[in-house]
């Protein structure tokens, strides 16, 4: 099998702090990671890999610094990466950003299945999977909890999988070549082997700019999006909140005395 | 050329730029900001740093097409087996709300099978025009064939703005639509307006886990598209009395994507209320020890008609299913009251959840973060309080469950 995992540098939210005089979000020395949940896109796709052999591709939309992703891809167990990257590729929103990841995708084809994380932690959108399955016209299956069967030896090749939905999950039958976004459920990430670190560490991360993918700029980057975001402001703050102490027989009546009109 | 630039006249080299980057694609230099171009991803972060509006974001636009024959309000109607989802009638209060000032109507995209006799309900909450396509091949939702069947409908009647709730089935088909029509999209809004001037919306959304919030606008681009979340809003009325217009519409079964199929919906039994439909959900933590104490929290739930949540750490301690899990890398919820019992509140679980009305924490340690985001708490063991608040709510004469 032939599998390629999209994933995305993101802030480590556990470091996002708001600064209390500007109301702003403080970003300085925040750590990059790959996006949780594109984590559980690549051990997946190692893990299709170890069952039927193959090759794992990642790849990443980002500036100079979203490489190291990558390179923690490769410590993963990722077979190769490439980096997509271009000043052209600024602003891109996930219209646009989905076009460009699309475009790479089948510059680099021949595969059987495409992977993502469900959404990134920054935008939290969910909207970059559905849009490259789109652009290169592949069935989908977002929200994945699990491969039930995959068979490659039918013609064609179909693979069934549960979508977690709302209120349960449904089984959805996908022919191949197919793309899906996956969820926390699917499995249990693995850390970096010494052996990957290594590879890691000597891995040449090739760059496509758009000479090699060759878009329309009239299709990507600020003038490509059809959104625009005009304004980004930090909520207000919430007023601290009533706490009760003590004896948890007072505190408990306290509390049902302040909530039993707004329940 | 699009492109950002710094106006040097305005630029007094305060560095506030520099720490809001999150690519460090800025520098000083002689006491003016620098950006590299190759770092620099567009966000616009540093321009709402700057107070000195010294930083500007170029931006060439193109325009697709004639954006003025545009028109109507549409809402996406998802439903299951005939039932539609309760997201639908706040996305039709919120359209009756645009309609009005754009001086428009209100349509809804009506899609399934034996499902043409749930228009009229459709009419009663709001919708003038009901587009409805009956047929076995939408029986069951598959976003190709949806898509392929919604961007008919969008061709044929050009409406300029399309809502659809920010859930699983929403999310999964606009983004689709949006692509296939070259339409902008934007994710899980929480608020939307008219720019009267303008005539277009204003689409404001939270992103970094609700940290910072974006307004978005689509101002050359139609239909304007956007998923809104669920319970943020409140429903449209029922008005039996309300007169509106069915158009029926057919799907071309040669359009039918054979490449997937539907096999099978299970409906998971552990959930008694669903989460994201949940006005009020109580959630559980590492504070519990251990799998047998979540009993406290389903007692709690049952008494006030909610739903049952929880940490991520008592999801990987296998204390409950991960389709509980509220927080980042699990659901995010906001229900009109969330009860957060023995949970701690590390970031990755407020990002799920703080956009909440009303929060409630139970924490026997009062400097729990969690705390910093309640609106009430208390400090105190959970074993005792949670029993006592299960007992003193089954008490209290309010109707205390869902008062739909």
């Amino acid at each position: 099998m032939r599998i390629l995992v999209c994933i995305k540098q993101v802030p480590d939210t556990t470091d996002v702090k708001i600064n209390p005089e500007t109301n702003t979000l403080i970003r300085d020395g925040v750590a990059s990671i790959i996006n949780p949940f594109d984590m559980y896109a690549i051990e997946e796709g190692v893990l299709l890999k170890e069952r039927f052999g193959g090759e794992v591709v990642a790849i990443t939309m980002g500036p100079p610094q979203a490489q190291e992703a990558l390179r923690e891809a490769i410590s993963l167990g990722v077979d190769s990466v490439i980096h997509l990257s271009d000043r052209v590729f600024a602003g891109s929103d996930t219209w646009a950003t989905s076009l460009i990841l699309a475009e790479a995708i089948k510059k680099i084809g021949d595969f059987d299945l495409v992977i993502c994380g469900k959404q990134a932690s920054d935008g939290d959108t969910a909207q970059v999977g559905p849009g490259i399955a789109t652009h290169i016209n592949l069935p989908q299956a977002t929200y994945v909890r699990r491969i039930d069967t995959i068979h490659l030896d039918t013609s064609p090749q179909i693979m069934v999988v549960e979508r977690l939905l709302e209120e349960g999950y449904e089984l959805l039958e996908l022919q191949l070549p197919a793309l899906i976004t996956v969820v926390k459920d699917l499995n249990t990430p693995r850390l970096p082997s010494l052996r990957g670190k290594m590879a890691a560490r000597k891995v040449e991360i090739p760059t496509w700019s758009n000479k090699e993918l060759n878009i329309s700029e009239d299709k990507i980057g600020l003038k490509g999006s059809p959104t625009q975001v005009v304004k980004i402001f930090t909520p207000p703050q919430k007023e601290s909140g009533k706490i009760f102490e003590g004896d948890p027989e007072e505190a408990t009546t306290k509390l049902v005395e302040e909530i039993k009109d707004i329940l | 050329m699009s492109g950002i630039k710094v106006i040097l006249d305005k630029c007094v080299g305060c560095g506030l730029c520099l720490k809001v980057c999150p690519t460090q694609a800025i520098t000083l230099e002689d006491k003016k900001a620098i950006i590299d171009l190759d770092a620099c991803t567009l966000c616009g972060a540093c321009i709402d740093s700057c107070k000195f509006q010294a930083i500007e974001i170029v931006r060439q636009t193109i325009v697709k097409d004639d954006i003025s024959a545009y028109k109507g309000v549409w809402v996406f109607v998802e439903q299951r087996n005939g039932v539609i989802s309760s997201v639908v009638f706040e996305l039709l209060a919120k359209a009756r709300e645009l309609a009005k000032d754009l001086n428009t109507y209100v349509g809804a995209i009506l899609l399934g099978y034996g499902i043409t006799d749930k228009a009229g309900e459709l009419i009663h909450r709001g919708a003038d025009k009901v587009f409805v396509i009956d047929s076995q091949a939408l029986q069951h939702y598959i976003s190709e064939n949806y898509t392929s069947a919604i961007a008919g409908l969008i061709g044929k009647y050009k409406p300029e703005v399309i809502l659809a709730g920010a859930t699983t089935t929403g999310r999964s088909l606009v983004s689709r639509i949006a692509v296939s029509i070259y339409a902008g999209l934007t994710a899980d809004c929480t608020g939307l307006d008219i720019d009267k001037e303008k005539k277009i919306l204003i689409q404001t959304r939270p992103a970094f886990g609700g940290n910072i919030m974006a307004q978005i606008i689509c101002p050359n681009f139609r239909p304007q598209m956007a998923t809104v979340r669920h319970k943020v809003m409140p429903e449209s009325d029922n008005d039996p009395s309300r007169k509106g217009e069915i158009i029926k519409e057919s799907f071309d079964v040669n359009n039918q994507d054979k490449r997937i199929k539907f096999l099978d919906f299970v409906k998971e039994a552990i959930s008694t209320v669903n989460l994201a439909e949940a006005d009020i959900i109580v959630s559980g933590g590492r504070g519990l020890g251990e799998a047998g104490n979540f009993k406290l929290i389903e007692e709690l739930a049952e008494s006030i008609g909610a739903a049952v949540g929880s940490s991520r750490a008592c999801v990987d301690a296998g204390w409950i299913p991960y389709s509980h899990q509220v927080g980042q890398t699990g659901m995010t919820v906001c229900p009109k009251i969330y009860i957060a019992c023995g949970i701690s509140g590390q970031i990755q679980h407020l990002v799920g959840m703080q956009s909440s009305k009303i929060i409630i924490a139970i924490n026997k340690d009062a400097d729990a973060p969690i705390f910093k985001v309640a609106n009430y708490g208390i400090v105190g063991d959970l074993f005792k309080v949670i029993p006592l608040l299960t007992k003193k709510l089954k008490e209290s004469p309010k109707e205390l469950a869902n008062k739909d």
